[in-house]
């Protein structure tokens, strides 16, 4: 019953993110900080996984190959076809969940410990749009970031094949161009686009609806977390048999 | 002038506020008084309009809150400034930009005239130099100060204060409650304020309301509650042995 509740306040809240406007002066500001925030300060770390998740893929890969019989290029095959459907798209975005999440949790959380909510609603601020919309506009910037992770994944995934010895960088190419299906990125951007409306809208529920003290801007954090994560694998699944089953 | 006619609020089983009717004159300072729990956070956020009452009714300058429209609830609430219990400022923007949010909000100035605006508001609660500075760099009287110039930055008609003196040394609460008596004079608003600090009470009460288990027990002025037999006051108000005795030399003197 209590998620059940919690499912309509989130809808309610959604309502409220697109009503009443903020001033657009200072909604593109808001907006160009946010992007600074959730998205250029998350793309060192979606480089540095993404590198090494692509190499592993590839190793991998490799190392199951046993039959003498399967090309060697089917691991630039198996690292693009990872990369692009599953662990960029899907992958990146549970660990946004975490990294950008619990921040856009615990800010807007303590914002609402220390009364800054109810100071904004005072004035007669509609503090839903302009707290939770910057976020989901500078979200709409996260297929980029998707992108560079995809590019990242394969060359992380070149890297290991080729200086690890398993495969010359020919190979790798030509399973790279192999068997390409060009509707299998706009499944990925698809994917993106939604997860990123969840990394955007989850925690922030999570954080403006939270009651308590410090103590539960921490435990709002982790709940957030586990949610999004949650509801990413489920469209994950949901997208997948909707688009490619 | 707001004028509160037998308000009831309650969330779920609990009912918090069981029928308070009063009025908060223009001009003076109104201090609601009472325990922990007897309602005053809630009525507070009421007249605020944060909380919606069930029955009853809060008329500002003659109009029902009910009665205006959602356009007019929005002007109303910018017609209202608020300083709140722990400031509430916004750690990411300086005191500047604290002090000119509501301009930048709400009004068509140019930057300059809003630099201006602030410049003023600021100098008048006792800021010159830390326009730049952030919240947390600031101690909490300065804070309490940014909180006030920002509530009166747009000319309110009404000011509302919760424990503005909380977590303040006495020397720096008698400050805050002197600038916000002469505010409350200078500009010629209704200012409510809900405070624990019996300092403020004898201070700046011109009309001072005590609120016990939801309900209105006891209201008057400060000079009344010295003479108040209402069992319910006196235990609250004269609680410590100072005012025991501060009221003593009262009674004494008026013999």
């Amino acid at each position: 019953m209590n998620y059940l509740a919690s499912v309509g306040s989130y809808a309610i809240m959604i309502r409220e993110v697109f009503k009443k406007p903020t001033k657009w002066r200072i909604m593109k500001s808001l907006i160009y900080k946010e992007i600074d925030e959730l998205i250029f300060s998350s793309l060192g770390i979606i480089i540095f996984i993404s590198f090494f998740i692509g190499a592993v893929v590839a190793i991998q890969t490799a190392l199951n190959l046993t039959n003498p019989l399967i090309p060697r290029n089917l691991i630039g095959f198996a690292t693009r076809q990872s990369v692009i459907l599953e662990f960029a798209p899907t992958f990146v975005s549970i660990i946004m969940a975490g990294k950008v999440g619990s921040y856009i949790t615990s800010s807007i959380g303590t914002m609402r410990v220390t009364e800054q909510i109810d100071a904004l609603e005072v004035m007669g601020v509609n503090s839903l749009n302009y707290l939770v919309f910057p976020k989901i506009i500078a979200m709409l910037f996260y297929p980029f970031a998707i992108a560079i992770s995809m590019y990242v994944g394969i060359f992380g995934g070149w890297m290991a094949g080729v200086f690890g010895g398993f495969l010359t960088s020919e190979d790798f190419v030509t399973g790279l161009q192999s068997d390409f299906v060009p509707f299998h990125i706009t499944y990925a951007f698809v994917k993106t686009l939604i997860f990123a409306f969840v990394i955007a809208t989850i925690p922030s529920f999570h954080g403006f609806y939270m009651k308590g003290g410090a103590l539960e801007v921490g435990k709002a954090s982790t709940t957030s977390f586990v949610w999004t994560s949650v509801v990413i694998i489920i469209l994950n699944y949901i997208l997948t048999q909707l688009l490619l089953g | 002038m707001i004028d509160v006619q037998d308000i009831h609020k309650s969330f779920g089983e609990a009912h918090i506020l069981k029928g308070i009717s009063t009025t908060f004159e223009k001009g003076k300072t109104n201090l609601i008084i009472g325990q922990s729990g007897s309602g005053k956070t809630v009525f507070l956020k009421c007249l605020l309009g944060l909380f919606e009452p069930e029955e009853g009714s809060i008329a500002y300058d003659g109009k029902l809150y009910s009665e205006h429209t959602d356009d007019e609830k929005r002007d109303l609430r910018q017609e209202m400034g608020m300083v709140f219990q722990g400031s509430a400022l916004f750690d990411s923007m300086t005191v500047e930009g604290n002090v000119m949010f509501p301009l930048e909000m709400f009004t068509k100035q140019s930057k300059s005239e809003m630099k201006e605006r602030v410049d003023a508001v600021l100098k008048r609660v006792n800021l010159i130099d830390a326009h730049h500075k952030f919240p947390s760099e600031i101690s909490g009287g300065m804070q309490k100060r940014v909180a006030i110039a920002r509530a009166i930055v747009m000319n309110p008609k009404y000011l509302f204060c919760d424990e503005p003196n909380s977590g303040l040394d006495p020397k720096t609460a008698i400050l805050i409650d002197d600038l916000i008596k002469e505010i409350t004079e200078e500009y010629d608003i209704t200012t409510v304020i809900n405070t624990h600090d019996m300092n403020s009470v004898m201070q700046i009460g011109e009309k001072i309301i005590f609120l016990k288990d939801g309900l209105l027990e006891w209201e008057g002025t400060k000079n009344e509650i010295f003479k108040t037999d209402n069992e319910a006051v006196t235990n609250f108000v004269y609680s410590s042995d100072l005012f025991k005795k501060v009221r003593q030399m009262y009674i004494q003197e008026q013999n």
